[in-house]
């Protein structure tokens, strides 16, 4: 009986329903209340964001409260938790310290937070340094290497396959080179670590078999599909018209590509770059795998370097909860975190506003 | 130079990169069959590991990562559907509540998984299940450590973008005119949705719930500190249990065995499955998409 937006009860009635001509919408719970629940549970994207920011760095942030006392005394803590073994290793590391102060002369118990930008990352000692700048340098390497890799052969496929490519085969090719985003990366890693590694070692001959140059074109391997599809995107997205007028001028395929069409989608492809970059650097199981986890400072590409995001993953299972240890790691995870975070917004924002920008006033 | 021999030239560079990139995918796929086809068996895929991992099967890694991404699934796929439901049909393109939700779920979306494990250890073991326990349990460590449940739904919260793109995208194909054709019979907005809108974009929700399974199957970042276990002798019984995993099991079989050589044949089969397992969910949601985009047309 009360179904029907517009109901003819008795003539004041049917005067209040109507306004200005048109049927004034009955209240309904069931339809107030579905807004209501669906609004709400749509704000739990934004609180997942909020709490992984606030959890993150929440157990990050003793690290900077944590003054030599208290490192004193979680270092002690760490050794009895640890339990019987560690305690043997324990009275190794006396020369150990030794050694290291008469290479650099410091007192045996830091302030942990002033040790994170020193150059050795060794979190499990008697006198445990937490320099994350090995870490960071590492992760640059191999994201370097990765994206020199991963850039110029994906964006080349792009080319190929929005200006050159025949639909028929188009329609072929990109699912095709999609299908590697469906690798799990830990096949990746699994694939470079048996078969990559030892590739590139008969063809380079260098000694450690795994190493930033394997690991970085491992990682490459997994950034490619993002760079091809939204780099393929934005070289679609470019409107036709400009294709068009550049062919109709009697300009070839290959120079309508590169001096038209290119140009015109040069913000979409730097924001696809960006977020392969995002990919690489957080990218954990392969560069656990492939990278061989050694944190040294070096520019050659051949040597072993251990990722941020590796480092997390590798330790996070065998720290104290609460431990200065477990502060760092979360620390680094917060740097990842804001690093990804940022250059996500600046996709988002910065290029594709260009994006919007440029068309419009070429229209 | 000449400007045909420029062409030609161009044109094949570019053609080649796309060639060795298929390449490079096919030869994965190749080496992975061969490596792994010989070995991979019913006996492999029913048994427990045995003699310190290095023979037997991967029984209880098959199981741990179904029950994984089931549990997953349900957590992730309603507030994927809802949520995909607010962006498309409540949604005001313009408003700032809008633009903010996009933005969150793109920034799920590129968020490093390992994140999602830190977030796991800090927010779902360490803050809520250490609470449960001390309110519940006077202290005894029951949730406040890492088991399955916790693991779960930390992938839910990594997979969650991919259930929202896939069904929002469904949903934007129903055309204007059934939702028109609904209001006009008298239908109210929710009815509308629940009759119309929904039923239309059952196979965008499937889709979006195949590609989430496939990530989730797939990652092991997530679950290396929140629940994944290297060796279990019994399967999980309860929520609170640890579980083994495919991907989990490739990593430790691969870089920490002790005798990574004499279980290269089990590392491949795992591998094999785990790829197997990934690529015949995608290609299915690839089937299901092309069918719904061919819809839009």
């Amino acid at each position: 009986m009360n179904k029907g937006p517009i109901r003819i009860g008795n003539k004041n009635q049917k005067a209040d329903n109507i306004v200005n001509g048109f049927a004034k919408k009955k209240f309904r719970f069931s339809d107030w209340f579905a807004e209501k629940v669906i609004k709400a549970v749509a704000f739990l994207s934004i609180a997942v964001v909020i709490l992984i920011f606030i959890f993150v760095f929440r157990e990050a942030f003793p690290i900077f409260s944590m003054d030599k006392t208290e490192a004193v005394s979680t270092e002690l803590l760490v050794q009895e938790s640890y339990g019987g073994t560690e305690v043997e290793e324990g009275q190794v590391p006396i020369i150990d310290t030794q050694v290291e102060n008469s290479n650099k002369p410091q007192a045996p118990a830091e302030k942990p937070s002033s040790t994170l930008f020193s150059k050795t990352w060794m979190p499990v000692s008697d006198n445990p340094r937490y320099g994350i700048l090995p870490l960071f340098l590492g992760t640059l390497k191999v994201t370097i290497i990765a994206l020199l890799f991963a850039a110029p052969l994906s964006i080349l496929a792009a080319i190929y396959t929005a200006m050159f490519a025949k639909p028929r085969i188009r329609e072929i090719i990109k699912p095709v080179i999609e299908l590697l985003a469906g690798f799990p990366s830990v096949v990746i890693g699994f694939f470079a670590l048996m078969v990559l590694a030892t590739i590139f070692q008969d063809i380079f001959g260098y000694a450690g078999r795994l190493n930033a140059f394997v690991g970085g074109i491992a990682m490459g391997l997994a950034a490619i599909p993002i760079i091809y599809t939204l780099t393929e995107d934005a070289l679609t997205a470019v409107p036709k018209t400009f294709t068009e007028a550049s062919l109709g001028l009697g300009a070839s395929r290959r120079q309508t590509a590169f001096y038209v069409v290119l140009p015109a989608a040069v913000p979409g492809i730097f924001a696809a770059v960006v977020l392969g970059i995002g990919r690489i650097f957080g990218e954990t199981m392969i560069a656990l795998m492939a990278t061989g986890n050694a944190a040294m400072i070096s520019m050659n590409p051949f040597d072993s370097v251990r990722t941020l995001s590796a480092t997390i993953g590798a330790e996070m299972a065998e720290v104290v909860f609460g431990d200065t240890h477990y502060s760092v790691l979360f620390l680094i995870g917060s740097l990842l975190f804001i690093f990804t975070f940022a250059l996500n917004a600046l996709a988002e924002f910065y290029f594709k506003n260009l994006v919007i920008r440029r068309y419009q006033s070429k229209k | 130079m000449n400007r045909n021999l420029k062409d030609t030239i161009v044109e094949s560079v570019t053609g080649i990169s796309v060639l060795l990139i298929i390449f490079i995918i096919v030869s994965i796929l190749a080496i992975t069959i061969i490596g792994g086809w010989p070995n991979l068996n019913w006996t492999f895929l029913s048994e427990f590991p045995k003699d310190g991992m290095t023979k037997g099967g991967i029984f209880p890694a098959i199981v741990g990562t179904a029950v994984m991404t089931l549990i997953m699934t349900v957590a992730a796929v309603p507030f994927g559907v809802i949520t995909a439901i607010y962006l498309a049909e409540y949604a005001d393109e313009k408003s700032v509540t809008a633009k903010t939700i996009r933005f969150a779920v793109k920034t799920l979306a590129v968020v490093p998984s390992i994140i999602f494990g830190l977030f796991g250890l800090g927010f779902f073991i360490g803050f809520i299940g250490k609470n449960i326990d001390g309110l519940f349990n006077g202290g005894e460590l029951r949730w406040g450590q890492p088991n399955i449940l916790w693991a779960s739904l930390t992938m839910a919260l990594l997979t969650l973008p991919v259930v929202i793109v896939s069904v929002e995208e469904a949903i934007r194909t129903i055309p204007k005119d059934m939702r028109e054709a609904s209001l006009a019979l008298g239908a109210t907005k929710w009815q509308t949705i629940r009759k119309i809108v929904l039923p239309g974009s059952v196979s965008g929700i499937l889709t979006g719930t195949i590609l989430a399974v496939s990530r989730g199957a797939g990652e092991v970042a997530p679950i290396l500190f929140t629940g994944a276990a290297y060796f279990l002798s019994d399967l999980p019984h309860s929520l609170n249990d640890q579980f083994m995993s495919l991907g989990y099991h490739i990593y430790i079989m691969s870089t920490q065995s002790s005798n990574v050589d004499a279980t290269l044949p089990i590392q491949f089969a795992t591998t094999l499955v785990l790829l197997l397992l990934t690529f015949s969910l995608n290609g299915f949601a690839v089937i299901l998409r092309y069918r719904i985009r061919k819809r839009a047309k």
